[in-house]
């Protein structure tokens, strides 16, 4: 895929810590194409968000992006400062956040908001300015929006707040929006509803999107190509129906084999064992190799990024052997065996 | 299955939210708020058998996490009647509620917010056995090491504190205080949904290994439709306070009833399905503070007719063990 | 899958650490530790015991910083109308108002307390009464309170701290009742109550334990503030009595000869309780930071 809008090479993210330097983000590539969505996937503590944040520029201090690049169109932006950053950002990239109230100001009218959004970056009148947000939260599925720009957040419901939050990510018509968690407090109902937003967004604005989720459901229905995170690095990336469909990483394959709704009721759940590591205490070598069914001697060296043929690659020593046409739960026999 | 264990009988609860003083001055201004009632839970009756598992599900505003803590003895209900084994749960004593049972208890969503983070887990698990003489003072370490046993924990964990554990070996520290009171049932609120996806496997294997040994009844309160399929024998699925249907398990996933459960299974992802076209529920959730006239769901509902908007149909049977709230199965909707 | 071992020791440690990030909360704590030890060892730092009128000299009345009066050594900050070695008389004079404030501080925490968790826990009437009593007296200066209260019950070390306990409890409360609020809401104490676990059992070891590190830093601050306030009252004439002056006599006691040009028999008790309350304030700052939980560790 050479016609990347975003591509991040090896980024570094740290934190400095009482307990010394957290790698929260270690060495983290992956590239986004013109109107594709990108499931960045991972648990807690697997630095999907901070590489989200990383990309934005919005990592504080104690926390720095120690190396790597994030190329907008080729444009570095990890050596923009300041204010270079702050043109850069909203209008070409922009966020959406797990809360819209990261986004949205309690005490302002949501249109007041928006004019100001719009004329932070383009010196348009207020009346013009005024249109571009309708037409913005008419985009996002909004029901009159002339009305719901004369209202405050708190008049909103969670789910028309992170559409008004997506609405304004969409103002300036950026290349990709970073999107962090954004359904993950609402509604399946309101989720469904966003969910086809997105995607109608993403075919027709030609937007490309990183959404950063847990929820392999919403990434497997909603994205083009998947990447899974585990303490830090990408394990697994490729396109996200052939991930689904065969795992090459056994992480992977372990997330997946644990979703309850593709196992018989009452039947006991393939699982991986153990728990998420501590940043500050990771294993050597591979990071998931003491909850691995497939570990062997060679885990406790850092594994090798093997790729294969259909453009995927995984991080592991013993990567799974694709399966062809087989249901989904084949791969967690190994898995049942093992718990 | 034997007799009813549990039986929720038209139980409502209200919640009554009076303005302060300050907004009772600005109401004499006609500035203020007035009393506003949250109708949480609305004339929901069911009965829960010994040995079985009934799932709760809905949406955000849908009382399923009020009707639990009904059942669990924290809210006494407005109206209506929760008898345990023919006795009541909870009493109401002036503005408190007075549990009276201790057969029923309750394992929360968080497992970071429903442990008293001060407090050694051994003795979080121990107070309760404890004071009401389950187990002797004396004897109490041994129990509560037992305890931790059987939900999977080093029981040389029992004296140290909540930080020091993980979401999931949290969830396994509440589950043991919860067991450690000898519960006839046992309500479960979300009990692994702030949890990894790969530690929501090992606390659910633990919740249907439990209920093997110890032959538990349980109420299982979830958003997550896969995870109440995988766990329950019955489902209820809840509405805006009121339960819109009810079936055995297998039943309801193979044939949903209600239009607003078909909605329901039509809008959640589902993994392996490949980009799909969603058909999402169009429209919001509405305010349980206004909740529409009639049946509830009419404003979203693609088969609502004149009589939806009238009249709230009753929950009533549509074939053995299943019974649904919907005009389209008796008398049509005009 | 081993938890992090931690334990309180590694807690105080990591609190430690934080602390000393900031060198004048460091600086301040020195101050106030070198206070306390001056103030506990006074008998053996001091040169003369200002309160044994048979070791007093008129002679030596009014002497400024530096002068060797007639027991031989230096009188490095001066001596008053009677003769005292200032230096000395602070001394004692700071572990009157140390004790004072201290015992003050102690007893309107543990009443505040009480009376906050109480309105907290129990809600509906029972709080709106007792907050709006608290309301009420919060909105009264504390001076005025101490002040009606020292008239009425006359002077004396435990009228005092009375009256210092009365102006001061109402801080404790509402800091006690916020917190506890907050706690109350959360799933533990649900889940205490669905046991459920008697009334007193939840209040005393799940609500206040969990109420307890705010309140802490408001202590530090109320301590200084009873200092401050001991002090007013004692300036006044209505503290304790002249016989057992506290830091606040002292400074009235040299009022009058302040526009003479012996300034030093007020101005050094007076930078003494300075530096006490503001060094009190700052490590009490400090500590509030360290243990705000919205702070990123």
């Amino acid at each position: 895929m050479s016609d990347a809008i975003l591509r991040v090479n090896n980024l570094q993210t740290q934190f400095q810590t009482r307990n010394g330097v957290l790698k929260a983000v270690d060495g983290v590539s992956f590239e986004v194409g013109r109107g594709r969505i990108l499931g960045l996937v991972g648990e807690s503590g697997s630095g999907k968000s901070v590489t989200g944040y990383s990309i934005l520029g919005l990592i504080e201090a104690p926390g720095e992006v120690a190396g790597g690049e994030v190329l907008l169109k080729g444009q570095d932006l990890t050596r923009l400062k300041g204010e270079a950053m702050r043109r850069v950002r909203g209008a070409q990239i922009a966020m959406v956040f797990q809360d819209p109230m990261m986004t949205l100001n309690p005490v302002l009218k949501i249109g007041t908001q928006m004019i100001a959004a719009v004329r932070a970056h383009d010196k348009v009148s207020r009346k013009v300015a005024w249109g571009r947000a309708r037409d913005a939260l008419a985009k996002v599925g909004i029901p009159s929006p002339e009305e719901r720009l004369d209202a405050y957040p708190h008049q909103l419901s969670g789910g028309m707040r992170q559409r008004v939050a997506i609405a304004i990510a969409l103002l300036h018509s950026p290349a990709v929006i970073i999107a962090d968690e954004p359904t993950t407090a609402l509604d399946v109902s309101i989720q469904g509803q966003i969910l086809a937003e997105v995607r109608r967004l993403a075919d027709e604005t030609g937007t490309a999107f990183v959404w950063v989720t847990h929820d392999l459901a919403v990434v497997s229905s909603l994205a083009d190509d998947i990447c899974v995170m585990y303490a830090g690095r990408v394990v697994e990336t490729g396109a996200a129906a052939d991930v689904i469909a065969s795992p090459r990483h056994p992480y992977t394959a372990g997330l997946l084999a644990s979703v309850p709704a593709e196992h018989e009721p009452g039947e006991r759940l393939p699982q991986v064992p153990g728990s998420t590591p501590s940043l500050a205490d990771l294993p050597p070598g591979c990071a998931f190799a003491p909850r691995c069914f497939k570990a062997g001697p060679a885990c406790t060296t850092t594994p090798p990024v093997q790729t294969f043929a259909d453009g995927r690659s995984a991080l592991c020593h013993y990567p799974i052997e694709p399966v062809s046409c087989q249901p989904l739960s084949s791969t967690s026999t190994t898995y049942r065996s093992a718990s | 299955m034997s007799a009813a264990l549990l039986d929720i009988d038209h139980v409502s609860k209200r919640f009554v939210k009076r303005p302060s003083l300050g907004e009772r001055i600005a109401g004499l201004l006609g500035a203020g708020r007035k009393t506003e009632i949250v109708r949480a839970v609305s004339d929901v009756s069911l009965t829960v058998r010994k040995g079985e598992v009934v799932g709760l599900v809905g949406e955000s505003g849908c009382g399923k996490s009020t009707l639990g803590r009904i059942i669990a003895g924290i809210y006494a209900p407005s109206d209506g009647k929760v008898l345990f084994g023919n006795a009541p749960v909870a009493k109401e004593q002036g503005r408190r509620t007075e549990k009276l049972t201790t057969q029923v208890q309750m394992v929360h969503q968080d497992p970071f917010a429903s442990l008293n983070p001060r407090m050694r887990i051994g003795d979080t698990v121990a107070e309760g056995p404890v004071t009401h003489n389950i187990v002797k003072a004396r004897d109490a370490d041994a129990y509560v090491a037992d305890m931790l046993g059987r939900v999977g924990l080093d029981p040389s964990y029992r004296r140290r504190f909540p930080h020091q554990f993980s979401g999931g070996q949290r969830q396994r520290i509440a589950i043991a205080r919860a067991l450690a009171m000898k519960p006839d049932l046992l309500v479960l609120d979300e009990p692994v949904a702030s949890l990894d996806v790969s530690i929501q496997a090992q606390v659910l294997n633990l919740f249907m290994d439990l209920r093997q040994d110890l032959d538990l009844t349980a109420i299982f309160i979830s958003h997550d439709l896969g995870v109440v399929r995988h766990v329950s024998d019955r489902v209820a699925i809840m509405y805006l306070g009121r339960i819109v249907e009810l079936a055995p398990t297998a039943e309801l996933y193979a044939a949903p009833n209600h239009p607003y459960t078909k909605a329901l299974f039509e809008s959640v992802p589902r993994v392996g399905v490949g980009r799909k076209d969603f058909r999402p529920i169009a429209g919001e959730i509405p305010s349980p503070l206004h909740p529409p006239n009639g049946c509830h769901f009419h404003p979203r509902c693609p088969l609502a007719g004149p009589r939806c908007k009238r009249e709230a149909p009753a929950l009533s049977a549509i074939g053995p063990g299943r019974a649904s709230a919907c005009h389209l199965n008796g008398g049509g909707t005009d | 899958m081993s938890a992090p071992v931690e334990t309180r020791w590694g807690r105080l440690a990591n609190f430690w650490t934080d602390f000393r990030q900031n060198p004048v909360a460091v600086a301040a704590l020195i101050v106030i530790v070198s206070v306390i030890l001056m103030a506990i060892f006074a008998p053996l730092v001091a040169p003369q015991d200002p309160y044994n009128q048979k070791t007093l000299d008129l002679f030596d009345a009014r002497l400024p910083p530096g002068e060797i009066g007639s027991g031989g050594y230096v009188h490095w900050l001066g001596t008053d109308a009677a003769g005292r070695d200032l230096f000395s008389a602070i001394l004692y004079g700071l572990r009157t108002s140390l004790i004072i404030g201290m015992l003050a501080g102690t007893f309107a925490l543990v009443l505040g307390a009480t009376v906050g968790l109480i309105a907290a826990y129990y809600g509906g009437r029972t709080e709106a009464l007792i907050m709006r009593v608290i309301d009420l007296q919060l909105s009264l200066p504390a001076i005025l309170l101490a002040l009606v209260l020292v008239a009425m019950l006359g002077q004396g070390l435990p009228q005092l701290v009375a009256a210092l306990v009365a102006a001061q409890y109402a801080y404790f409360a509402r800091t006690t009742h916020g917190a506890a609020s907050a706690e109350r809401g959360k799933d533990y104490i649900e889940a205490a109550l669905s046991t459920p676990l008697p009334a007193r059992r939840v209040l005393f070891r799940h609500l206040l334990p969990n109420a307890l590190p705010p309140l802490l830093v408001v202590a530090t601050v109320q301590v200084a503030n009873s200092i401050a306030l001991e002090a007013t009252l004692s300036f006044l004439g209505l503290g304790l009595p002249l016989t057992k002056p506290s830091l606040g006599s002292l400074i009235s006691n040299g009022f009058q000869f302040l526009l003479s040009g012996r300034y030093w028999i007020s101005i050094y008790p007076g930078i003494a309780l300075m530096l006490t309350v503001v060094a009190i304030n700052l490590v009490g700052d400090q500590v509030r930071h360290v243990l705000n939980p919205r702070r990123s560790r």
